[in-house]
């Protein structure tokens, strides 16, 4: 269910990362959680990126969440499909719902996140509260 | 960390019905509630298109017998109470003597000086304390809350599904009038009343028969397209429709007429708490104005968000959200009287940004007879 090839934050973003390029998105249980996703609010090219600072938000009918980043550096890429069709998170969030590219400042931020093993157990704990 | 359940909400006799049908549950007004199960838009759709049916056990229901019943309710609430017949409601609201509402109600009379009044969850205590403290005259005044399970069946299909289940003669039963009922077998009181805007019924009756109407009515409707609807979606069906909610478009300080209330405000029924204050504000104006916004950009007006009319902050939304049915963003807000008219622009502050938004009239929403 959780691709091995991503890593994984607290806040239920996910990151897959080629070298010093990351792909960040959010995760399959972040979108059961918030329903039906009606709005999306992303950065632009060339904005800077905090790890764990937001970087936008994801709204469904009921509620505004904030988007928080797993890494830091610089915005390259936009998935422009999220602006007409915010429903895609629903239906894809591992794949075509991808947020935002970003071109990595410090690699050695990753280590700090959880691997795919790692967050579903992380996943199941949240359950049990 | 803490629960719904360490917290100590309530839960009403449906709780593991929700929980097996997989609702997400949140807290609401002190109770545990089902906020969607298939999901808001889907369920909201459910109720415009087909019909939806509703656990709405959390509201409160407050007893008013004797012959100081009619005299009590004509003190404290805005509603002319009299021109009730037996087995009519009306919908009103319990007064502050500033002219603003305790909590919005629906009063029924039930019998020659028997009287039900159906209010908010979060305020029932509130309530019941308030009628209490002005009950100098000596009224029976009960807080039976826990003796009522309430379930809301609505929708355009909610007559023709319900006519399944119970003998009573729904053609005859009009819009705000209710009666004794037997419906799945439970014996209980049936109201053309509802929250959503649409033909429907709220019917009241003993808690232990809860599982038993409720899959009953999901049962025979199941074919015509009823679904099981959550606190969310009820939240979107009665903004679309223009209804306010307490706590959001009411409260202490504003009064019924800035509410756009004035139509269940009878000043001439006589002597009534906060008649005053509504009086002066007949001759001099009000000081603030509810109005209907929709977006014009792409962004969602929240609960909260401050208005902007000319550059200056002149209110903020009270309520807003995507409308499901009218596949819009819209809101209430309070504006200064002046500044209100539909079709003037505002500017509502959506975290960063500034985003054009213009008021309209209300209902958003209005069903097709």
């Amino acid at each position: 269910m959780y691709p091995d090839e991503f890593q994984y934050t607290k806040d239920h973003e996910w990151i897959q990362v080629d070298e010093d390029t990351g792909t960040i998105g959010i995760t399959d249980h972040a979108q059961k959680e918030l329903g039906d996703i009606v709005y999306v609010e992303l950065p632009k090219i060339g904005d800077p990126l905090a790890a764990s600072e937001t970087f936008g938000t994801v709204e469904s009918v009921k509620a505004v969440s904030e988007v928080y980043s797993p890494v830091t550096g610089e915005v390259t890429g936009v998935n422009g499909k999220l602006q007409n069709h915010p429903e895609i998170l629903n239906t894809d969030p591992h794949g075509s719902a991808w947020l935002v590219r970003v071109h990595l400042s410090d690699p050695k931020e990753l280590e700090k996140l959880m691997s795919a093993e790692e967050y579903e157990a992380y996943i199941q704990e949240d359950k049990a509260h | 960390m803490a629960t719904p359940e360490t917290r100590g909400a309530k839960r009403t006799a449906l709780y593991a019905i929700h929980k097996a049908a997989g609702a997400k549950m949140a807290e609401f007004g002190g109770w545990e509630m089902p906020i969607e199960y298939a999901g808001i838009t889907q369920e909201h759709l459910a109720v415009r298109n087909a019909a939806g049916i509703f656990d709405v056990s959390h509201m409160g229901e407050i007893s008013v017998r004797g012959p100081q019943a009619l005299g009590l309710l004509q003190e404290l609430t805005s509603n002319d109470v009299a021109r009730l017949k037996v087995f009519q409601a009306q919908y009103s609201a319990l007064m502050y003597p500033e002219g603003s509402a305790v909590d919005d109600c629906v009063v029924h009379r039930l019998g020659e000086d028997h009287y039900f009044i159906c209010v908010n969850a979060a305020n029932t205590d509130k309530d019941f304390e308030w009628i209490v403290a002005h009950n100098k005259a000596g009224a029976e005044v009960q807080n039976v809350s826990s003796q009522y399970s309430q379930i809301a069946l609505q929708g355009p299909r909610a007559a023709d599904i319900l006519s399944k289940v119970t003998g009573f003669d729904l053609a005859s039963l009009r819009y705000y009038w209710c009666g004794d009922a037997q419906c799945c077998g439970v014996k209980g009181l049936l109201a053309r009343t509802g929250y959503t805007g649409e033909d429907g019924f709220e019917f009241y009756f003993a808690p232990e028969n809860s599982e038993r109407v409720w899959n009953a009515l999901l049962e025979t409707g199941r074919d015509e397209g009823l679904q099981p609807v959550g606190l969310g979606a009820r939240n979107t069906l009665r903004l679309e429709a223009g209804y306010p909610l307490y706590g959001h478009e009411l409260d202490q300080d504003t009064t019924l007429l800035e509410a756009n209330l004035g139509w269940i405000c009878k000043l001439d029924k006589g002597e009534f708490l906060g008649r005053n204050v509504l009086q002066k504000q007949l001759e001099e104006g009000v000081r603030k104005k509810l109005v209907g916004l929709e977006m014009l950009e792409p962004g969602i007006a929240r609960d909260g968000y401050p208005v902007w009319m000319e550059s200056q902050k002149v209110g903020q939304v009270t309520s807003g959200s995507p409308a499901p049915f009218l596949k819009k963003n819209i809101g209430l807000a309070f504006v200064p009287p002046a500044a209100a008219g539909a079709g003037r622009e505002m500017k509502i502050e959506i975290r960063t940004r500034q985003v054009r938004a213009r008021q309209v009239p209300l209902p958003f929403y209005k069903r097709q007879k």
